[in-house]
């Protein structure tokens, strides 16, 4: 299966900018389906970066951040070709990680 | 102090299986300053005033140097972009809340040495409500606030 993770990173001068989207339903646990019965909370709670295994960012996020979340930061000290490691776990314990070069 | 020591440990043990405590005790500071646990209390009060309180343990105050980006107008609740970015120094972490939410704090990043103070992001609203953004620099708390009206809202229900 594809990864739930999509990302672009950038080297522009000293900077790496981070553009990150994941699938994911971040359901909240308050909405109900078509039948009526609620439809338990599913999200993402951590999720984190890591250049050549040293973290960069985290984010610790509850339901309210949207379906398909979508996040932007940037960062120093990167060049071309180095590894970002993204990784997130949701609170069903489901987690999934991606490798990527920073372009 | 016990909260703030206990993912210290966590994370000098990992430390030490990951990469064979090659990198001794000299990065004892970096390692404070990242407290990595997942706020569970803090995402589960209600109103941002406790919230910022179970997150931070202390009260922010408004500055100008924090600069939150949202719609005037959010069309769809689901779906709103906020942003923040702040020229404040020493910044340590930014926080999102809103206030009408069931919960108010939507996310909350911890921002590295090196990493630049300023996030992107999309949050659910319920409706109406003021989007407070929590920046935590030289370990003091600085924020802006900014109404979102909602047409349509996010959270369901």
């Amino acid at each position: 299966m594809a990864s739930t993770i999509r990302v672009r990173a950038t080297v522009n001068g000293e900077l790496t900018e981070v553009q990150t989207l994941i699938r994911h339903p971040m359901d909240t646990g308050l909405v109900k389906d078509a039948q009526g019965a609620i439809v338990p909370a599913h999200f993402i709670q951590q999720l984190t970066f890591e250049h050549n295994g040293k973290t960069v960012f985290l984010a610790d996020w509850g339901p309210a951040v949207s379906k398909d979340p979508y996040v932007k930061f940037g960062f120093k000290g990167a060049a071309k070709g180095d590894d970002l490691k993204i990784r997130w776990v949701d609170n069903l314990g489901a987690t999934d990680t991606i490798t990527t070069k920073i372009q | 102090m016990t909260a703030k020591n206990l993912p210290l440990t966590r994370r000098l043990i990992l430390q030490g299986i990951g990469s064979a405590a090659l990198i001794g005790f000299g990065d004892l500071p970096a390692l404070a300053a990242a407290n990595d646990k997942y706020p569970q209390e803090a995402f589960k009060q209600k109103s941002d005033a406790d919230a910022i309180k179970s997150l931070y343990g202390k009260t922010a105050e408004a500055s100008d140097k924090v600069k939150l980006d949202a719609p005037e107008i959010a069309e769809n609740g689901a779906v709103v972009p906020v942003s923040v970015t702040t020229t404040l120094t020493a910044v340590t972490s930014i926080s999102f809340f809103v206030s009408e939410n069931p919960s108010a704090l939507a996310a909350s990043y911890l921002i590295f040495e090196g990493t630049v103070p300023s996030v992107a992001n999309r949050l659910k609203m319920q409706k109406t409500s003021n989007v407070t953004a929590i920046v935590e620099a030289g370990g003091k708390l600085y924020s802006a606030t900014k109404e979102v009206k909602v047409t349509v809202g996010g959270c369901g229900g």
